[in-house]
């Protein structure tokens, strides 16, 4: 949206992300409040900030793949995995670097995605979400089978990052590592899905044929977006897994594919600050009710145990109303607050 | 010189048989369109011409070379653009993307650069939006380039697809009922849009159109189409007196003899 007084004169300063000095402005703000977190947060909330931002990382791949190419993908939770298996695999077992390991599991995932993804060729909609569903449960077997590699059932103790000498084993050290990855692919997801490849996808999403007749390989670009929606994943899975310090099979089961898959449609598909929106909300409002839980139970002892039962139904029931009542997701309700204040205190 | 040649194509849907032995050719730098009755066919020509749909007998030959049994998108490679019958744009995207998206196939740098974005990616971006730009100049949709094509009038929609089909800088444009359903001023700009085409840029256009009238005006050539056979071909007037085509038209006849008697 544009409004009276914001003249471009040009295409390049159309096609600047930041349109205006006020929004430049806020980036910074809350950049530099991003950076100051680990010094205003303390232990469990830093962990919980730390989770915040890795699974932005992964939501805004799931949402390359289900929100603006229109293919749904119930096998996130497992690509997870295989990154987390592959950076594991790499720092504990062969002693190889942290910065090698990353790349290496986004890399991996990228082609177990793009083979999982194969059936997109032939399948769609709900068709294509029951043949990624058969790739989480392939992939669950084999984090549980392989075990030369992924340790079985006893997982892997993998160790968290170091340069030089220093290790990185605070959680608000490592937070540092994984603000400055999520930023740089944030960024480039930013700028993917508005050239010519998100257009693609986009175009493949709502209109196949006519995408076809415009020159656009359907194969390539389904195939793509599930290669770009894995690496994603699968560094977001690498990091997990070095933030626990532990790797095994559970942490990638398909509730995982779930919650990720609803972070983005709550966040907003097809939208990159959507999915960011997205994860915070999954994570955090599941905290904020265990910790109102946690009080209920601590002044009134009495109904501790209804109160502990009750979070998991308040829950669910927060994101009903949240789809009934904001049903295009928290990016649209984002795009009409930056407009109103955009505009404030004259409302035209 | 055929820039087109159309070779005694069948096309059947299970027992229907949409196209039954179509021939003809279609020369650079004309205006050439398709008429005929509801169903006899003519989607399906284009449908066969963009590989959509596969003939089972029969070939199609662009520039000489044989273009039956390729991929949708290779044949826009070849530099064929084409609308639909009913508006097939991309709702959800605003018009600049949809008119970009008409300049995929220009865009030769790959994902990771355009996830950088710095240096060749936005150069080539910004390029192409000039090129988009001028179309939109040409098609007069100034005013509507940021909006969402989904909430545009019909009337708009069908010049969006032109325009679309036009960034894509084709050799041939098949253009599938461009005024259905337009009013009388719409049609109008509609037609003096297709004349520019073809005269100013030099586009050949292969045009199916139920409005006679607009047809006889703009067409080098008419083809006739009924029941999924070819039964007449030539100048518009010569079409317009051959008796075949009256009879296909019967109930129709008095519009084309009222479009004759106008001239
Ligand atoms: N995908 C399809 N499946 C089955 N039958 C089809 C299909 N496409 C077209 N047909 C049939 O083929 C015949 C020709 O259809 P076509 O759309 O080419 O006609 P048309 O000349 O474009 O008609 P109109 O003027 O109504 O657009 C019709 O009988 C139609 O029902
Ligand atoms: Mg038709």
């Amino acid at each position: 949206m544009q409004y009276c007084g914001d003249f471009r004169t040009s295409y390049e300063k159309d096609a600047v992300v930041f349109q205006t000095p006020f929004i430049k402005v806020c980036m910074a703000l809350f950049l530099a409040g991003l950076l100051a977190l680990p010094y205003l947060l303390k232990g469990e909330f830093m962990w919980v900030a730390l989770q915040i931002v890795i699974a932005s990382i992964g939501a805004v791949g799931l949402n390359i793949l289900t929100g603006f190419t229109g293919q749904i993908s119930l096998g996130q939770g497992a690509f997870f995995g295989v990154g987390a298996y592959t950076s594991a695999y790499i720092t504990a077992k062969m002693g190889l670097s942290f910065w090698l390991g990353i790349p290496a599991a986004g890399l991996m995932t990228a082609m177990a995605g793009m083979v999982f993804g194969i059936p997109s060729l032939r399948l769609k909609g709900l068709y294509l979400a029951i043949a990624t569903l058969a790739s989480q449960f392939i992939l669950e077997w084999i984090f549980i089978r392989w075990e030369p590699v992924t340790g079985g059932s006893y997982g892997i103790n993998v160790p968290r990052p170091s340069i030089g000498g220093y290790v990185f084993d605070s959680d608000s050290s490592f937070y540092y590592i994984v603000l400055a990855i999520a930023v740089a692919m944030i960024l480039f997801a930013t700028n993917l899905v508005r050239t010519k490849t998100g257009r693609a996808f986009m175009a493949v999403r709502d209109h196949y044929i006519s995408a076809e007749i415009m020159g656009i390989s359907l194969y390539k670009y389904r195939l793509l977006s599930f290669g770009i929606s894995s690496f994603y994943a699968g560094v977001a899975g690498a990091l997990y897994g070095h933030s626990l310090k532990f790797v095994s099979s559970e942490q990638f089961g398909i509730g995982v594919s779930i919650v990720y898959l609803a972070m983005i449609i709550i966040g907003g598909l097809g939208s990159i600050v959507g999915s960011i929106f997205g994860a915070v909300f999954m994570i955090l409002l599941p905290k904020i009710l265990s910790l109102a839980t946690e009080m209920v139970a601590a002044d009134f002892p009495s109904i501790a145990r209804l109160a502990i039962s009750f979070e998991q139904g308040v829950f669910g029931l927060i994101i009903v109303l949240f789809l009934i009542f904001e049903p295009d997701g928290l990016a649209h309700r984002w795009k009409l607050i930056k407009a109103y204040w955009k505009l404030y205190p004259f409302s035209y | 010189m055929a820039l087109l040649k159309i070779n005694d194509i069948h096309l059947s849907f299970g027992g229907v048989k949409a196209i039954n032995g179509v021939s003809t050719e279609v020369t650079k730098g004309k205006i050439h369109a398709i008429i005929g009755p509801n169903g006899a066919g003519k989607t399906s020509i284009f449908n066969c011409i963009s590989c959509v749909y596969r003939p089972q007998q029969g070939a199609i030959f662009f520039e000489d070379r044989k273009i039956t049994g390729m991929k949708p998108d290779a044949i826009a490679h070849l530099g064929i653009a084409r609308t639909f019958q009913n508006i097939a744009l991309f709702h959800h995207m605003t018009v600049l993307d949809n008119l970009m998206l008409g300049r995929h196939l220009f865009l030769k740098r790959g994902f990771f650069a355009g996830g950088i974005y710095l240096g060749p990616a936005r150069n080539e971006e910004i390029e192409n939006r000039k090129v988009v730009e001028d179309i939109i100049d040409f098609l007069e949709i100034e005013n509507i380039r940021k909006k969402p094509v989904g909430t545009l009038a019909y009337g708009l929609r069908k010049r969006v697809e032109l325009a679309r089909a036009l960034s894509l800088k084709p050799k041939l444009l098949l253009l599938d009922e461009p005024m259905a359903g337009m009013n009388l001023e719409e049609k109008e700009d509609m037609a003096r849009f297709i004349l520019d085409i073809n005269e100013e840029w030099g586009v050949t256009i292969l045009l199916i159109e139920h409005d006679l009238g607009v047809v006889m005006d703009i067409s080098h050539r008419v083809s006739v189409l009924d029941f999924g056979v070819k039964i007449s071909e030539g100048e518009p007037a010569e079409v317009a007196k051959d008796p075949h085509v009256i009879r296909a038209y019967i109930g129709e006849e008095d519009d084309l003899i009222r479009n004759l008697e106008a001239r």
